[in-house]
């Protein structure tokens, strides 16, 4: 059986997910999400044509709360724990060049 | 050790103190958590601290609650103020969280005291608990084998009397397949009805929160504390917490009970042979039992191994290195990104990342996610059919007993299939729970699932107390 995904397509998949990955790593991964997607053909062969889908265990309709003003989490709190600050705000390289 | 029902009791009458209740706990802790790596962190001053609050309660006359004095451990994809939570992840490592988990209030609140967090597998993605960045737990009853997982450190911490009860999450069995492992109890309650507020996401739509414990009356008394409604998650059902402890006693007198052949196919001779006895047991309580098939369940494995997947690779999007967490450096954010994300995750996290991304990418949307989706509508379907003929369903928690620390970290589909009795409770929504019953190969417990229709966590809980007569404890 031909695998159900190739060694470009895992490293394609790699970086629409953010994921830099060794040469190794590919490697093992290919495999194995072969094997993965290899056992789901059972549900991919199925003709479920005609059947709603079921996205969530309960039918959701928008959940609202009353439009009260409440206390949000501290800012120097939340702040503490990010991996670069300045001035009060998350810290990240340069995304736009200096005007 | 002392069930949490009668230390709570001891201690609201003030005939023991809260102190010392922890202390012994903290004691037991510290005796096996290197040998077992059970807690990744352990609050001594934090539950000594609360353990004095909970005793001057008592000294003024006041009720510390429900669940006063009595020690209990939190997995660690449980948020809590003061402490770290890593959810087993090197991406979290450092982490403390800015609010506590709705759960974690209220069993603050019931006068429980927090011993710890305990180890997971990382972002809960796993059977074992070997896929921890903090390594592996071992099994209290052997440690040479694995204590299930992803709650492995919540059913290892209860299993060797450090705690009498803990919390845990099941995704697609993560309490259930641990407690049958290591022969505790363990719930996996109805979608919605404990609050996922403070639970670090793994798949949303299937994640539930719920209890541990080594006994059914301990399982009922937490689950009562930490159910019903919250405003703070948009997928808390409406409904306060379901009377549990009122209906323990009920019985299976006439309850309609079906054996289904696809939660037992596959199964190892002696986790057959405790359904087996399990289903005389009950037969003998006065439940009408019967076997049915629902090959409809077959199909669990895969649609869980694409929908879960799916909902992590986006639930785990926020791991970029810019709010929280580590971070990598690059030359820019998107290289920053990567650096982060690849350092921080480890093997199972990026494969399951992976998967969901590639059955959510264009042109494999339909045939992957869309179809799982149909899938989940199916079982759902044939859930509801079995349940106009049935009351209690019965079969496996697991295809086997603990096995070996290594057995199958090597081959994902090999561990995915441990789970293949649990996953279709979470397609569904639905609850379960795992009972100890019987003794298998090398001496280890074998766990007993009995499943019901959502909100029927009393009748399962009440299944439960006569399978617990009926091995002669209690």
């Amino acid at each position: 059986m031909a695998p159900a995904i190739g060694r470009d397509e895992v490293a394609k998949v790699a970086r629409l997910a953010r994921l830099r990955l060794s040469d190794e790593e590919l490697d093992t991964f290919t495999e194995q999400l072969g094997q993965i997607l290899d056992h789901a053909q059972d549900i991919a062969a199925l003709d479920l044509s005609g059947v709603a889908a079921t996205a969530h265990p309960f039918q959701l309709r928008n959940v609202v709360r009353p439009d009260e003003i409440r206390p949000s989490l501290d800012r120097d709190v939340v702040l503490s724990e990010a991996p670069d600050v300045s001035d009060h705000r998350f810290a990240v390289p340069r995304i736009l060049d200096a005007p | 050790m002392t069930s949490a029902a009668a230390t709570a009791r001891a201690v609201r009458e003030g005939s023991v103190s809260a102190l010392s209740v922890v202390e012994e706990a903290l004691a037991r802790v510290g005796q096996r958590n290197d040998q077992l790596n059970v807690f990744l962190h352990v609050d001594r001053p934090g539950a000594l601290a609360a353990a004095r609050r909970v005793d001057e309660a008592v000294a003024r006359g006041e009720d510390p609650g429900p669940l006063a004095g009595v020690p209990l451990a939190l997995k660690d994809n449980l948020c809590q103020t003061g402490v770290p939570t890593t959810a087993g992840s090197k991406i979290l490592a450092q982490w403390r969280p800015p609010y506590s988990a709705t759960v974690v209030e209220r069993v603050v609140a019931a006068g429980a005291i927090v011993i710890g967090k305990t180890n997971l597998d990382e972002f809960a993605m796993g059977s074992s608990t070997e896929n921890s960045a903090f390594g592996p737990t071992r099994n209290p009853l052997d440690p040479t084998r694995v204590p299930g997982g992803s709650s492995g450190g919540s059913a290892a911490a209860v299993a060797a009397g450090m705690v009498p009860i803990s919390l845990g999450s099941d995704t697609g069995g993560s309490i259930r397949q641990p407690a049958a492992l290591c022969g505790v109890v363990g719930v996996k309650p109805t979608y919605g009805s404990v609050s996922r507020y403070g639970l670090i996401a793994f798949a949303s739509s299937l994640d539930q929160i719920g209890p541990l414990a080594t006994n059914v009356t301990d399982a009922a008394l937490l689950l009562e504390v930490i159910a019903g409604h919250d405003p703070r998650d948009s997928t808390s059902l409406p409904e306060g917490s379901p009377a549990l402890m009122a209906h323990l006693d009920d019985g299976v007198a006439g309850v309609r009970v079906a054996r289904v052949r696809e939660l037992i196919e596959g199964a190892d001779d002696d986790v057959v042979a405790a359904v087996d006895a399990a289903a005389a047991a009950l037969r003998d309580g006065g439940a009408i039992v019967d076997d049915v098939s629902i090959p409809e369940l077959r199909l669990g494995l895969s649609a869980y191994y694409l929908i879960a997947p799916a909902e992590a690779s986006s639930n785990l999007a926020r791991y970029d290195g810019v709010r929280y967490g580590l971070r990598v450096s690059g030359d820019d954010v998107g290289a920053m990104y990567e650096a982060t994300r690849s350092a921080g995750f480890g093997a199972e996290v990026k494969r399951r990342i992976m998967l969901g991304t590639y059955a959510l990418s264009a042109g494999y949307y339909d045939a992957y996610y869309g179809q799982a989706l149909k899938v989940r509508t199916e079982m759902i379907g044939a859930f509801r059919r079995a349940y106009a003929r049935a009351d209690v369903l019965l079969g496996a928690t697991a295809p086997s007993v603990a096995f070996a620390l290594g057995a199958r970290a090597q081959t994902p589909l090999a561990m995915y299939l441990s789970d293949v009795f649990t996953i279709p409770t979470n397609l569904a929504g639905d609850a379960a729970v795992s009972i100890p019953f019987g003794v298998g190969e090398g001496g280890m417990p074998v766990g007993v699932q009995l499943l019901g229709p959502g909100r029927s966590e009393a009748g399962l809980l009440a299944a439960g107390r006569v399978l617990e007569r009926a091995r002669g404890d209690s």
